[in-house]
């Protein structure tokens, strides 16, 4: 039995606002493969819960009419990873997601409590840094939309009030269209594994598939929140493929913005020697997928 | 706090059960409706032992509330049965076959898994499987037969829907010839005439 005061099941996200306004002492639960395990660790013990499992309207994936993608936070990694919208527009986010735990696992969790939870080391967080996700958030005064730069403000801290419930991730169109993505996870596992280091890149190509237009690098555990190399992306817009300094440039660039720590994991200096080579393996792979050649690097 | 009486769909019944709304899925079915093939391992969602399959999908039940579960259709190894024959499921028959049993604990994940994995009507590679299975850990069989085993529980399947499938080539002492049986049991027997604890 779970160490909590009450488990309360919400009818919709309204009615989990008010019980989350009502009882001070009390939290969000969606997939509960975060939560219940700090409960029974004894972090959370005596919280009351307010479950947001079952919410119909806070899940699955659908494109709007803008062409924008909106997927619901209490959609699992399992429905993100072989739903067919993801896979035809966004498949480097199923990749990513395909990735968190095992099986079993991404049956229940949810990519709203993954972005919630505010680690760094979440699977999702980088691609979706990289995509410039918006995030919905309702609250006891409405609703409010956040974009994934300014959500994290710091390990396990993010900008959502303990009232409030997200409800959905939005990608615009322009940030996902033509681009060609890859996430690269480094663990000591293939699987069951919290990611050493993470790496999203997504690569736009111009039209004769020999130059980069654009770039978006993100990575995960590399700074205390999820973060974007700015530098870099700027050093390699407009670079032709066959540039010699392309890679090195681009991960110095990288290594330069991030802050990795000493953890358990792994050390510093490694995380170091991480970023610069997951950088030049992301962008080779993602500019591979978008139809362009790099001879040079095997 | 005081318990509250739920209706559960367990192996195709409904069952009322009192339980506390703080309990896990694993807790409900395991100590109220005594399902026992259900266990208890590590508790955080990695070794898979508890799974169960929920509307025919395998989820971790220590980590998953029984009220979530209230109008789902819940599978445990009890509930596995050929109808049509009258007898165990291809899957339970393979892993007998392939020796894909030992101590038996993390088994009844492996068989809800492998279900699931069958269920897909799809052919899968040895290495898909593998992937597939990452999700349920065993001590003991090193995997080899466990995979083995759900190469020909989807070979069975897929001879049913008519789509062909080939079993990788052997890798277990299963499948070797008996002739290369018996020469390799003289060759056992022949150490133990020269076992010095004998003396």
């Amino acid at each position: 039995m779970f160490d909590v005061s009450f488990i309360y099941e919400a009818k919709d996200v309204k009615d989990a606002i008010k019980k989350l306004v009502e009882n001070e002492n009390s939290e969000v639960i969606s997939g509960g493969t975060d939560v219940l395990i700090r409960v029974r660790e004894g972090k959370d013990a005596g919280m009351g819960l307010v479950s947001i499992h079952n919410i119909a309207e806070l899940k699955g994936v659908k494109k709007d009419s803008d062409g924008s993608i909106i997927i619901g936070a209490g959609t699992s990694f399992h429905d993100i990873a072989y739903n067919e919208i993801i896979k035809e527009c966004l498949p480097s986010l199923g990749e990513a997601v395909d990735t968190v735990g095992g099986p079993q696992v991404r049956e229940t969790a949810t990519i709203g409590g993954n972005i919630c939870n505010g680690a760094t080391s979440a699977d999702s967080a980088s691609t979706l840094v990289a995509l410039q996700a918006d995030i919905v958030l309702e609250g006891p005064n409405g609703e409010r939309v956040v974009n994934i730069k300014d959500f994290y403000t710091g390990p396990g801290k993010t900008v959502r009030d303990r009232c409030e419930v997200c409800k959905c991730f939005k990608i615009k169109k322009e940030n996902y269209e033509n681009y060609y993505g890859y996430y690269f996870k480094y663990g000591k596992r293939k699987s069951l594994e919290i990611a050493t280091l993470g790496c999203s890149v997504l690569v736009k190509l111009n039209a004769s598939k020999d130059a980069i237009e654009d770039v978006k690098i993100a990575y995960g555990v590399a700074a205390p929140t999820p973060s974007r190399a700015y530098k870099a992306e700027e050093f390699v817009k407009g670079k032709k493929l066959d540039d010699k300094n392309l890679l090195d440039g681009f991960a110095e660039l990288a290594l330069s913005e991030m802050k990795p720590r000493d953890s358990w994991r792994a050390s510093k200096e490694f995380r170091e020697q991480l970023i610069k080579e997951m950088a030049k393996r992301s962008l080779v792979n993602s500019i591979r997928r978008a139809g362009g050649k790099i001879e040079y690097y095997v | 706090m005081s318990k509250k009486i739920i209706t559960l769909h367990v192996n195709g019944k409904d069952r009322e059960v009192a339980i506390d709304e703080r309990e896990s899925l694993y807790e409900t079915l395991r100590n109220e409706l005594c399902l026992t093939s259900i266990k208890k391992g590590c508790e955080v969602g990695e070794c898979g032992a508890c799974s169960v399959l929920l509307n025919g999908r395998c989820i971790d039940s220590c980590i998953y509330l029984t009220v979530w579960a209230v109008g789902k259709d819940i599978v445990t190894v009890e509930g596995l049965r050929d109808e049509e024959n009258d007898d165990i499921t291809d899957v339970q028959k393979e892993f007998i076959k392939q020796a894909a049993v030992q101590c038996g604990f993390c088994t009844p994940g492996f068989i809800l898994k492998a279900v699931e994995i069958v269920g897909h009507n799809k052919p899968y590679t040895r290495e898909e499987i593998k992937k597939l299975i990452t999700g349920n850990l065993c001590r003991c069989t090193g995997y080899m037969n466990i995979v083995t085993a759900i190469e020909h529980a989807i070979k069975h399947n897929m001879d049913k829907l008519g789509v062909p499938y080939e079993v990788a080539p052997a890798t277990t002492s299963f499948d070797i010839p008996d002739s290369e049986k018996d020469k390799m049991l003289e060759g056992v027997l022949a150490m133990q005439d020269n076992d010095v604890t004998k003396f």
